[in-house]
């Protein structure tokens, strides 16, 4: 399996995993392991950044962690702008999960938002992975403005409901020049797997995990499935056939053509 | 003049009719609306709440709980309230602070205000909601912004329930940090929330009404909806929350919302409630909240009991308090002001959050920061 590479850094492992919802701090550290992920994203808001004991934040220092802090909770630019500035200082990361929903409820991503956020943060020296809806179009213009990767969503966060966006996410994949992360609704392994297999680049996953009944061994099942779904599409998975292929190929010399 | 009012939509209705249809709700009823795939509307947290539904009442807590947990996740939000002040201009029959109420009355100054602030921190609370009586002269908007400016440095976040203000007074305090405004409307029933609010601003129903279009017009982040438990018909005044809450989902789609459930209690002071709502009753609100709406923050307070409090906050609740004072300055414990309601569960925040613990929740502290405002 290919290494993934976003702005120049290599993980091998292809599944980022998100922090909330864990039953306890514990719990989080030990799926985060049995995932073997090498990236979480941790929103700032649910940390004390200048606070050395953090719980959360003791909980992930693990050697082949990477933190990507998110901005979740702002919901313009201008907000993304400060928290982003707050979170490079204080823990030290150009890294940044952009994350701009003015929806508390169902928490979708303002993309006019998103777009200027992520052109300030690129010249400000960010690496800029945006939650974004499922636009193709957007994704081209955040490639414009210097984005590392897009995460679009599969379906609404937190809803479980898998890839409900796939025609959009085939276009992106299909146009893409920078890293793919299906971010949101991803609820089951084969969800995982099938975001996988259509050649996203990776996935990130939370509730799925946080919230099943052992997150720690769920967290391996997905570990597993987006192993399976990234080796499908490496091999060249073969594709299901559309017109009826007949056990004995038809016989060209009867058509009697040169 | 604010361009929407729930107002419009709240006289479509009438109360004895709401009454009428909740109680006519049949098991046929609570059936179709607890196997309903997609959005509930407000018709349907009628029969939520009804008679009929409490016969449902496992079903009811299977779907709350598995919601609860879809979106929330297995955490418990912590917060604590410090009264300001409890002077009060306001003849409320039910409540301790009334007028009439012969008793010190004592406003914070900030050297108290810090001292309080000392106590809570201690505690480990990031969420703080900030209360006072209504009077105008003594606690106006301009002392509250003060106070909302000394506090501010020391929590993530910032809540108020105070007496309800003009719209430019709510714009004038966001930017000093304030972050959710509450605002119960003690009861929907107009006729008779002038006889529990005889005397005072607060007896003007419709102002109150209307806040939380102001609020909403503000640009407030969070509102907190409730009715005063008991002092009506619970059901008919419950229904009219969930009404104001649908409408404000839609109308001011920037804001979250949270909903309360303060409960009279039968034996509470020299006050009877006309209605008592039995902890079944109040279980079964929870839960139509939850199933009505996947993403509005539940409260409790510690006017329930430990008891109750420890057996239910997993079933749909999603913010609670804990070692709660209702008298200004009672946390630095040097005053021996007048308490504005009993409080029932008077354990430790540290042994609340134990309990929480034990049962397999994470203790959520922190989840606001200033930065984000």
């Amino acid at each position: 399996m290919k290494n993934l590479i976003i702005a120049e850094k290599e993980f091998s492992s292809r599944l980022f995993l998100g922090t909330g919802k864990f039953g306890s701090n514990e719990l989080m550290k030990n799926s985060v392991i049995a995932s073997g992920t090498e990236m979480v994203t941790v929103a700032l808001k649910r940390v004390d950044v200048w606070k050395e004991d953090d719980d959360l934040l003791l909980n992930l220092q693990l050697p082949t962690i990477n933190l990507l802090p998110n901005t979740s909770g702002v919901r313009t630019a201008k907000e993304a702008v400060l928290a982003a500035q707050m979170a490079r200082e204080a823990l030290q990361t150009n890294w940044l999960k952009l994350e701009i929903h003015p929806d508390p409820r169902y928490l979708l991503p303002d993309p006019i938002e998103t777009l200027k956020a992520t052109e300030e943060l690129v010249k400000l020296g960010f690496i800029v992975l945006p939650y974004i809806n499922a636009d193709p179009v957007l994704c081209k213009k955040l490639e414009d403005v210097g984005t590392a990767a897009v995460m679009p969503l599969g379906s609404p966060i937190g809803s479980n409901n898998g890839l409900q966006t796939r025609a959009m996410l085939e276009i992106i994949i299909e146009q893409s020049n920078v890293p793919v992360i299906v971010d949101a609704g991803i609820g089951a392994p084969s969800h995982a797997a099938f975001a996988m297999e259509l050649g996203a680049d990776a996935v990130l996953v939370n509730t799925a995990i946080a919230i099943a009944g052992n997150p720690i061994a769920m967290a391996e099942a997905f570990k597993l499935a987006v192993i399976a779904g990234r080796m499908a599409f490496e091999n060249k998975m073969a594709t299901p056939i559309k017109i009826a292929m007949a056990s004995s190929p038809f016989d060209l010399s009867l058509l009697d053509i040169n | 003049m604010i361009k929407h009012s729930f107002a419009e939509i709240f006289n479509k209705y009438n109360w004895e009719e709401v009454c009428n249809r909740i109680y006519n709700s049949t098991d046929e009823d609570v059936i179709r609306v607890l196997n309903r795939n997609g959005k509930l509307s407000p018709e349907d947290f009628m029969v939520l709440i009804s008679p009929a539904a409490k016969e449902h009442l496992p079903e009811m807590i299977n779907k709350s709980f598995a919601l609860t947990r879809k979106r929330f996740g297995n955490t418990m939000q912590m917060y604590i309230p410090m009264y300001l002040s409890n002077e009060c201009n306001n003849v409320c029959t039910y409540c301790g602070f009334s007028f009439g109420n012969k008793l010190p009355r004592i406003t914070l100054s900030d050297d108290e205000i810090l001292n309080e602030v000392a106590v809570i921190k201690a505690m480990g609370y990031e969420h703080i909601l900030l209360v006072t009586g209504e009077d105008n002269q003594k606690v106006g908007v301009d002392y509250i912004a003060h106070a909302v400016e000394i506090i501010r440095p020391h929590f993530a976040h910032i809540s108020l329930e105070v007496q309800p203000m003009e719209k430019e007074e709510y714009e004038k305090l966001i930017p000093f940090g304030l972050n959710t405004v509450l605002v119960y409307q003690e009861t929907y029933h107009e006729k008779n929330y002038k006889t529990y609010h005889p005397k005072g601003k607060k007896s003007n129903f419709n102002f109150r009404l209307e806040t939380a279009d102001r609020l909403g017009e503000a640009g407030i982040h969070k509102i907190g909806l409730g009715v005063l438990l008991g002092l009506e018909e619970w059901r008919a005044d419950s229904f009219f929350t969930a009404l104001h809450l649908h409408y404000l989902n839609k109308t001011y789609w920037q804001t979250k919302y949270s909903v309360s459930f303060p409960r009279l209690r039968p034996a509470e002071g020299d006050f009877e409630p006309k209605h008592p709502m039995s902890e079944k009753d109040l279980l079964q609100l929870i839960c139509a909240f939850r199933i009505f709406d996947e993403n509005v923050e539940l409260s409790l307070s510690t006017r329930e009991s430990p008891t109750f409090r420890d057996k239910i906050f997993e079933l749909g609740i999603t913010s609670i308090s804990a070692g709660s004072k209702t008298d200004p300055g009672g946390y630095a414990g040097n005053k021996h002001a007048l308490e504005q309601f009993h409080i029932s569960d008077e354990r430790t925040p540290a042994e609340v959050a134990e309990v929480i613990r034990a049962r397999g929740f994470e203790v959520v502290w922190k989840d606001w920061d200033a930065v984000m405002q």
